[in-house]
């Protein structure tokens, strides 16, 4: 079995994985770090979005094997001394959750609309820019409420 | 997933050798359909040789030409600004793909070497007349995309890079299926000047196709009137829960009309 290593949240970790071993299992499995979801089988919800080198990604179409080196920022590695990141906070303050697990993916792909559109965004850019996150709960009004407002404060 | 070996060469050569060698290996651009295809356990490689070692991306714009190498993914070509004063449409139609995470992961080599019926690509390099290299020769867009997932290239070919002409104006419209975003129809339009005007459209058959008969009124007069009357067959196009063959014509004329008008 191939082993690895890479930075996860600013810690370096290692471990050894097979070739088919999905980033997600590695994160999830390994490290124990099981904020990330796994929310369908497919590709296509969103809920294992974690940053790779500064990129969002999808966590569960991604082998680990592949992601040797690379430094990996997931929803555990936000919060700074007890503190939230002002997308979680965000999410908080306005609700942008029922059942929450599509929130992990949500915040990771809201602080990376603000990496790549800047701090002021419109309601459109963000509802287009959540193609790839699925909610089955909210129908999407708080999360877009959250993210324009956890923007406006990172 | 099944299991396989994985490989991540770091020169093109190694990788020709080792899919080469390999007797049910699997080329891995940026792995957005094979993951997924893998997971479903609907393929089931030995090994998977991962392209993504090779460090071949990149947009390179000179008056007359573009290339985009095979590595650059969807994000990169959709950003690049130089991309975006050549071929605009080109540039728009990679921020279209998907979402942006698999954006930031799929890449332009992958995907038109994966042949999709509904991908995006397809259409604008039969546009564009553009140029497919790989390892070893040099394919013409007309000439590569053969069918369902099919395509020129062959058992272990690479592809390096994609190339075309600057054309003097081009634009792509797609009518996105509302879950998948795939194209139910997407209509890639570029006019050449007196080298005519090229048509490409995709979701619509088999395989990504040009409209010829549009080509043709398209090059005598650039403009949504000229098309009209150019009747798009149903017989062939794709029939399925989310459109009848007769709708997706129907929409070829459309997107058709909306890439002429948003041309300018």
């Amino acid at each position: 079995m191939p082993a690895i290593s890479m930075t996860v949240n600013g810690e370096k970790v290692c471990g050894d994985v097979e070739g088919r071993t999905l980033l997600v299992d590695f994160i999830r499995g390994n490290l124990g770090k099981t904020g990330t979801h796994v929310g369908c089988d497919t590709s296509q919800c969103g809920a294992c979005v974690v940053h790779v080198d500064g990129k969002a990604i999808k966590s569960c179409t991604a082998l680990a094997v592949a992601c040797d080196g690379v430094t990996v920022n997931t929803v555990e590695g936000l919060a700074k001394n007890g503190t939230l990141h002002p997308m979680q906070e965000a999410f908080r303050e306005h609700h942008g959750l029922q059942c929450g697990f599509c929130t992990p993916g949500m915040i990771m792909a809201g602080i990376d609309i603000v990496k790549r559109k800047g701090k002021k965004l419109k309601e459109e850019t963000i509802r287009e820019e959540l193609e790839g996150n699925i909610c089955r709960c909210t129908g999407y009004h708080n999360i877009v409420k959250a993210i324009q407002a956890g923007a406006a404060k990172m | 997933m099944y299991e396989f070996e994985y490989h991540r060469p770091k020169k093109l050569a190694d990788a020709v050798k080792l899919i080469k060698s390999k007797k049910e290996g699997k080329l891995m651009a940026g792995g957005m359909t094979l993951i997924p295809t893998m997971k479903q356990r609907l393929a089931a490689p030995t090994d998977v040789i991962d392209l993504s070692g090779l460090g071949n991306s990149g947009v390179n714009v000179s008056k007359t030409k573009v290339t985009i190498k095979a590595g650059t993914t969807h994000a990169e070509v959709a950003s690049s600004s130089d991309l975006k004063k050549a071929a605009p449409a080109l540039a728009a139609l990679a921020g279209m793909i998907g979402d942006p995470h698999v954006r930031h992961k799929g890449t332009i080599g992958g995907s038109v070497a994966n042949a999709d019926p509904a991908a995006d690509y397809p259409a604008a390099l039969l546009a564009l007349n553009a140029k497919v290299v790989t390892d070893s020769r040099t394919i013409e867009a007309d000439k590569f995309f053969k069918g369902l997932f099919e395509t020129a290239l062959r058992t272990n070919e690479i592809i390096k890079q994609v190339e075309f002409e600057i054309p003097a104006r081009s634009a792509y419209s797609k009518f996105p299926n509302p879950a998948s975003r795939y194209a139910m129809v997407g209509v890639f339009v570029a006019d050449f000047g007196k080298k005519g005007v090229r048509v490409g459209v995709t979701g619509a058959k088999g395989s990504a196709y040009r409209e010829k008969a549009m080509e043709k009124a398209l090059t005598a007069d650039f403009s949504a009137d000229a098309i009209a009357k150019v009747k798009i067959k149903a017989d062939d196009m794709n029939e399925d829960i989310h459109a009848s063959a007769e709708y997706r014509a129907h929409l070829v004329g459309v997107m058709a009309k909306r890439a002429i008008a948003a041309a300018g």
